[in-house]
């Protein structure tokens, strides 16, 4: 794509303005292909200005203003983000959205990638393994987490029976400080590890069969194989995973929502629920609006820092750019 | 050559030892099956039971009182047949707008050549990575200035245009052959029939991962109907099944919750099954070979 764009652009440079290529377009034999470049568009490129550009902009503004839809907005500058420092709830989410993050993501990374080597084996019945494993991805959150609340109860649910067998008293999970957010990270877990699990799979089955034949010719052991190819190659899938999972735990709402509903004493409110309460149950826009651009920031910030690392470690990062 | 002995020798170690790391690696395969499915099997094991069974100690899995009932209770309880219409509804809906306007505006940026295409093209791609959750407040703010608070359009309207999608189309759009649609052009036919009878066939795999995708995503989708969906009337599946359990009650009746979650689990396990194919396609070429 990057080749197509600097080709048209070159082509631009030396030959006439944007202006002039502009009329042009709209002349001679290519106006037709104009009209109809600029109609195909039209009706995608319409809602993307009301339903995506527009808001985003106007979250700008939202930010800026006390408001509780009640009256006209009052802009108050950026008062929101004093609010905000001193708020104790605040940093107490955004200690839970980290909390989860960066134990969900791993854990999950570290059992997807297991799950995926075995997936990888010549073996008859993979493709049911993995469509089982698949299932919780596409089962709704909500239902996920129902099924999940019940499992979690602590008389009547499954886990502390099945612990009772073999002689463990469980904790009482959701209900308990302490385990409440471990709940919730196994239960994402559940639900969430096939996505990782299939990209990392379709990964290793783009690593060519010859890359092993030679380290093994080589003389290389199972445990080399693993290090110096499986490994190396991985990486951009890896570097993929890692993002997309990294940008999607913080976005989490809806199992923390349908779970735990933050609680208890607000040990699972992570910055994306806290939002959701401030916007809509407090109906406090401006400060809701200002919360959302924090953790628009701390997504940015973080994807930032993961493409400056990706040069250390994802083989052929350089060259792809 | 002299490598030949050693080679068949050590063969028939490896085949023994890879018999051995097979079946191992079966048995850790079943565990982790096992531990993916429980869930699932409990929630259908306990939409057949009655309120003693749920709360009977210690707990069987298999119910000793089978109770059918339970579903259909559930299902007048809460008025599922109206939140399966209203969810059917929406998600037709955005697919088939999704579909339309994805691969309309793919084509104008695949093929046709206009001023700012490109400039346009880049914008699409820096706004897929604004999380969903900068938008709610605006978006909302919007939707009551509209008048759509607690209508329909709220849920379809705003995501009949994907930016994801339309990036998807292009890119595949961009793989095919300019001959065919030259052939058609020479031919007489206009840009619009050649898109529709020409791209468009073409593309079939391309738009059935995203009918799919969006499928999926809009029949579980809960936040933002959350946000907007107040009224009864209204309320998708999942907002259903999540007000479900929040009605208090002296016992929680978890029989009618489970029978509830079941069937509104199967329609996307089925959607699932049958178009796992484009859906797990869609993952990997969206994944690995997103950066275009």
């Amino acid at each position: 794509m990057e080749a197509n764009l600097a080709h048209t652009a070159s082509k631009q440079r030396h030959k006439r303005s944007a202006l002039e290529d502009f009329k042009r377009a709209f002349t001679g034999l290519r106006r037709g292909e104009t009209i109809a470049g600029y109609l195909f568009l039209a009706p995608n490129f319409i809602g993307f200005i009301i339903f995506m550009l527009f808001p985003i902009c106007f979250a700008f503004y939202i930010m800026l203003t006390d408001w509780s839809l009640a009256k006209a907005p009052e802009f108050i500058g950026f008062k929101n983000f004093e609010t905000l420092v001193n708020d104790r709830l605040f940093w107490k989410s955004l200690g839970n959205s980290f909390y989860y993050t960066f134990v969900a993501v791993p854990t999950g990374i570290f059992i997807a990638f297991w799950l995926a080597l075995a997936l990888n084996r010549k073996m008859r019945g993979i493709i049911f393994f993995r469509t089982v494993y698949f299932l919780p991805q596409i089962t709704l959150t909500v239902a996920a987490a129902t099924i999940w609340r019940w499992i979690y109860q602590p008389e009547i649910g499954m886990i502390n029976h099945i612990l009772e067998l073999i002689g463990i008293n469980g904790p009482k999970w959701i209900h308990d400080t302490k385990w409440a957010m471990p709940s919730v990270i196994i239960m994402s877990n559940w639900q969430g590890i096939g996505f990782a699990m299939l990209i990392l799979l379709a990964g290793l089955q783009g690593i060519p069969e010859e890359y092993y034949e030679a380290a093994s010719i080589d003389g290389a052991s199972g445990w080399q194989r693993m290090r110096f190819v499986t490994l190396p190659m991985l990486t951009p899938a890896l570097f993929f995973v890692i993002v997309t999972s990294l940008i999607g735990a913080f976005q989490s709402f809806d199992q923390f929502y349908v779970l735990t509903q933050g609680g208890p004493a607000h040990a699972t409110t992570p910055l994306t629920l806290y939002i959701f309460q401030n916007a809509f149950s407090f109906f406090k826009m401006g400060y809701g609006a200002a919360l959302a651009a924090v953790l628009f920031v701390i997504i940015l910030i973080i994807t930032l820092i993961q493409w400056q690392l990706a040069q250390r470690w994802v083989f052929g990062f350089d060259q792809d750019e | 050559m002299a490598s030949v002995r050693t080679r068949k020798h050590s063969l028939f170690g490896q085949k023994q030892s890879k018999l051995l790391m097979d079946l191992l690696v079966y048995v850790v395969l079943s565990v982790v099956g096992i531990i993916f499915i429980m869930p699932f099997a409990w929630m259908v094991a306990n939409s057949f039971k009655d309120i003693r069974g749920i709360y009977q100690y210690p707990p069987t899995f298999i119910p000793e009182v089978w109770r059918f009932d339970n579903y259909h209770e559930a299902w007048t309880l809460t008025h599922f047949d109206l939140g399966f219409l209203n969810s059917a509804i929406v998600a037709a809906a955005v697919v088939l707008g999704q579909l339309f306007t994805a691969s309309l505006a793919g084509y104008a940026f695949a093929r046709l050549r206009f001023p700012g295409r490109d400039k346009i093209f880049l914008l699409y791609i820096s706004l897929m990575m604004v999380p969903f959750t900068v938008l709610l407040i605006p978006l909302y703010v919007q939707m009551r200035a509209f008048g759509w608070i607690s209508t329909l359009q709220a849920v379809i309207v705003p995501f009949l245009f994907t930016p994801w999608g339309t990036f998807m189309m292009r890119q595949f759009m961009v793989t095919i052959p300019r001959e065919l649609e030259d052939a058609a052009r020479i031919d007489g036919c206009g840009f619009f029939r050649t898109y529709w009878l020409i791209i468009l066939p073409l593309t079939k795999p391309a738009l059935a991962t995203l009918a799919i995708f969006t499928f999926v995503n809009t029949w579980n989708s809960f936040q933002w109907p959350l946000i907007v969906l107040g009224k009864p009337k209204v309320k998708t599946l999942p907002l259903l099944l999540a007000s479900f359990q929040n009605q208090s009650g002296m016992r929680t009746p978890w029989h009618l919750i489970m029978a509830a979650a079941t069937f509104v689990v199967i329609p996307v396990l089925i959607a699932f099954i049958v178009g796992q194919k484009y859906y797990v396609r869609g993952i990997v070429t969206s994944g690995i070979k997103g950066g275009g």
